[in-house]
């Protein structure tokens, strides 16, 4: 059952990995509103925290650096998060409506 | 620590291990595909705190429990439910109707990320990556020793950046509201 080793490959987490961008880079190219887009990019960044995990537990030689490196990709991902958060807040106030198609102004 | 080449019967403890991590590969990529596809977007951010849950359970079998219980926290915790909240504060309750993409969105979306995620597991599947020996363990405790010594910038910047990340959003937020 060589299925049931497949944790201990390197390849089975980079694959995994590319999957999430894949399924995120899908989203974000198909969704209407802003905040489905937003949920896609967040998809984009779990996929690359894997990845960054995979060759932290694999392949590098001092496994902290890479706790640290997907430590400050969830911080940044935290505040990404709330900055377009608050974006899609002010647009809806504005257009009444969070259709990336409608928001066609620079100026409000 | 070392990746072993045995093959585990599947009542065995570790054929048990292999089993768990398959349902959270299966989480994983579940909940990414209904975070991508339901047309409400309270559904996608269920589907998107699924893939959450399954990408902790991945990084449990990476040796890491605290960056697990980190994106627990943080993703689960904190990011999922703010974009529930701000769905509640903006999205508008399907009165209008989005509409019609164009014919060719959906396909061409589709071969683009397919083409992406093939090329990149092409890739993986021909290299072979250089193994080093560690140096250390890993451990939280070592985690933190290092984050307070050579990591000590990027411990400090992230409290910079989620300051800035905070007072921006309230400021944001915040303009254009009447009373």
């Amino acid at each position: 059952m060589a299925i049931l080793n497949l944790y201990n490959e390197l390849s089975t987490f980079l694959i995994l990995g590319a999957l999430l961008f894949g399924i995120g880079i899908y989203g974000i190219v198909t969704r209407r509103t802003l905040i489905g887009m937003l949920i896609a990019a967040e998809l984009i960044l779990a996929g690359a925290s894997l990845n960054f995990m995979a060759f932290n537990r694999f392949a590098a030689a001092d496994p902290v650096t890479g706790q640290v490196f997907t430590l400050f990709i969830m911080a940044v991902a935290a505040a990404e998060a709330a900055i377009g958060l608050s974006i899609v807040i002010a647009v809806y106030r504005h257009y009444k409506s969070i259709d990336a198609e409608d928001t066609v102004h620079l100026k409000g | 620590m070392t990746p072993t080449m045995t093959n585990p019967t599947l009542f065995s403890v570790e054929g048990m291990v292999g089993v768990v991590f398959l349902v959270m590969v299966a989480l994983t990529l579940t909940g990414a595909v209904i975070a991508c596809n339901s047309v409400r977007l309270v559904r996608s951010v269920a589907g998107l705190i699924l893939c959450f849950v399954g990408v902790a359970g991945l990084y449990f079998f990476l040796n890491s429990p605290f960056i697990a219980m980190m994106q627990i926290l943080i993703y689960v915790g904190a990011v999922a439910v703010t974009i529930a909240f701000a769905i509640m504060l903006a999205a508008p309750e399907q009165k209008k109707k989005l509409g019609p993409m164009g014919p060719l969105a959906g396909p061409l979306g589709f071969a683009t990320a397919a083409l992406l995620s093939g090329s990149l597991a092409v890739l993986v599947w021909r290299t072979d990556w250089p193994v080093r020996e560690k140096i250390n363990d890993g451990s939280v405790k070592n985690i933190g020793i290092q984050l307070l010594t050579d990591h000590m910038m990027v411990f400090e910047l992230i409290s910079l950046v989620l300051l800035i990340a905070i007072l921006g959003a309230l400021v944001i937020a915040r303009g254009g509201r009447e009373g």
